[in-house]
């Protein structure tokens, strides 16, 4: 039972009330949730490399005005939100669960043995979780919020007004302090995905001999190159800003 | 060999149970760790003292009674094998071994070692069947099983329910248990016939008892005795993906 039973009742779904409330459909949502914003990072990467563009902005702040413009990416963007909060907030109760269901009394001497996984990141998916979170909320805040609050300045590229993010991005990659906090936050998602990205797979039954060895290596390669692409761009940029390197990035107009 | 030994004390569920430290200064080498347990309680006995109780049955590895967590690893540090095929070549001498009880809420300890596992029993009560109507015992070979389902079966069938699984998740879930269970009865042609049914209301069971959501951990593999493998988890979830959306069942 769950508070979704009484619209699904009457319209004879209790069933699905079932699966979703049952520990393998808590599971299921986890997994799909997961392999959503797996499938939206890498997306989000590709934007984020047109920061790399040594064009003073320009690609980077047309992409933005498409992401924002496109009825279709709008549409994707909500339900990426709520799936972010659906898999946080199911996350934690399974974490709660889990704790509960072990009981008050821990072991006194612990060990964690796995086969074919992190068996002690596996274990800690919560805590990794909640970091990438508190991540996010920070990265809403500092980029989507300021944004939509209309705290930028307009830059015009061939006949359209764009709203220019590319300066509060630069400025916020100039901090060493954000910096700092961007790339540990990368380097936790990565832990996370090491063992999420084949996990998801595992949950929803796709285990199979021909291609779960495919699986396990696209998920290593994943859980390193994405969030390694991802943390190399406020490196590069913070290292130009310091003069340790010039890699050809034109930071201002 | 002498051991120093690190043992749960507990008299009952709701008894607050404490660690006590007991020496055995004269451990053979051949022993098995139960015979072990045994020069402790008789030297516990000797001196007035309330024994350790643990439990057991077959002492061949295949009842499952024997549960106990040693040195932070369910049926002992040495993999596939219960704690009553473990034999005391594998500790040091000088050693000290710790001995703890299955933990999860839905094992309660009874007494010291011993917990009640009786909640497996209800899932299996749930589904973990097949029925069979009596009357003449038909030919065994009357329906075909085709090898590696067979063999598939078997692996899966090794399973001896000792809840090794439970303890070493760190989620206390009981997900390897139920699909090889699962797996076992779903792979032969005679478990197809209520295959839909069995999973959804053995995990319904499961969930009732109170245990953990899997993590896809591992840990349980790793741990188990005899060694089933998660890939039966992966095939449970199909098979309740597939049941939950096509059969009657509420
Ligand atoms: C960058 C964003 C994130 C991605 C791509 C991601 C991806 C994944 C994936 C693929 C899984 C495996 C699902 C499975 O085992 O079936 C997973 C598990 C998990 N995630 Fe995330 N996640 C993200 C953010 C978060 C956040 C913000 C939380 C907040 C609490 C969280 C909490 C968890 C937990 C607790 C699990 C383990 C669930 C379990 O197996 O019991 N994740 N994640
Ligand atoms: S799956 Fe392994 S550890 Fe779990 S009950 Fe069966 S034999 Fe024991
Ligand atoms: S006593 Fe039967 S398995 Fe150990």
């Amino acid at each position: 039972m769950s508070w979704l039973s009484p619209a699904l009742k009457p319209i004879g779904l209790i069933w699905f009330d079932h699966f979703l409330t049952s520990s393998l459909g808590k599971k299921v949502i986890m997994s799909l949730t997961g392999l959503f914003l797996i499938l939206f990072l890498m997306v989000h990467l590709m934007g984020n490399l047109q920061l790399l563009n040594a064009d003073g902005g320009e690609s980077f702040n047309k992409y933005t005005y498409f992401m924002t413009h496109n009825p279709l990416i709008k549409t994707v963007s909500y339900l990426l939100y709520l799936f972010i909060l659906l898999h946080a907030i199911q996350g934690w109760r399974l974490w709660a669960q889990n704790h509960h269901a072990r009981g008050g009394q821990g072991y006194a001497v612990q060990v964690v043995r796995a086969v074919g996984t992190n068996g002690r990141v596996a274990a800690r998916m919560g805590w990794l979780g909640t970091i990438i979170f508190v991540f996010l909320v920070l990265h809403m805040w500092q980029f989507w919020f300021q944004m939509k609050t209309g705290n930028v300045t307009m830059v015009l590229i061939g006949e359209v007004e764009h709203k220019d993010l590319y300066t509060p991005v630069v400025a916020a990659f100039s901090n060493l302090f954000y910096v700092i906090v961007y790339v540990f936050s990368m380097w936790i998602i990565a832990v996370h995905l090491w063992h999420g990205f084949q996990s998801a797979f595992q949950t929803l039954g796709l285990n199979h001999k021909k291609y779960t060895p495919l699986i396990r290596f696209l998920g290593k390669l994943y859980s390193v190159l994405v969030p390694l692409g991802f943390a190399l761009i406020p490196l590069l940029v913070y290292g130009q800003v310091q003069g340790w390197w010039s890699v050809n990035l034109s930071l201002t107009h | 060999m002498k051991l120093t030994l690190k043992i749960w004390r507990q008299g009952g569920e709701y008894k607050k149970g404490q660690f006590v430290n007991y020496q055995l200064d004269q451990v053979s080498e051949h022993m098995s760790f139960l015979e072990m347990l045994y020069v402790l309680n008789e030297q516990l006995i000797s001196q007035g003292k309330e024994p350790v109780a643990f439990e057991h049955d077959c002492r061949e590895g295949i009842c499952g009674a024997c549960s106990m967590v040693i040195n932070g690893h369910a049926h002992g540090p040495l993999q596939g094998t219960t704690a009553c095929q473990l034999h005391m070549r594998f500790f040091r001498d000088g050693q000290t071994v710790t001995i703890e009880p299955f933990r999860a809420k839905s094992f309660p300890v009874i007494k010291d070692l011993v917990v009640d596992r009786s909640a497996f029993d209800r899932i299996i009560q749930a589904g973990g069947y097949v029925s069979v109507g009596t009357g003449q015992a038909q030919d065994a070979n009357a329906i075909p099983v085709e090898k590696d389902q067979s063999s598939m079966a078997f692996d899966a069938a090794a399973c001896i329910g000792c809840g090794a699984c439970v303890a070493a998740c760190p989620n206390a879930s009981a997900m390897l248990f139920v699909s090889a269970k699962v797996s076992h009865l779903t792979l032969l042609p005679q478990g197809k016939v209520e295959a839909k049914k069995r999973v959804l209301s053995m995990v319904r069971q499961m969930d009732l008892e109170g245990f953990g959501n899997c993590s896809n951990v591992t840990a349980c593999e790793a741990e188990c005795p005899k060694g089933i493998s998660v890939e039966n988890i992966a095939r449970m979830n199909r098979e309740y993906l597939a049941s939950v959306f096509s059969s009657e069942e509420d």
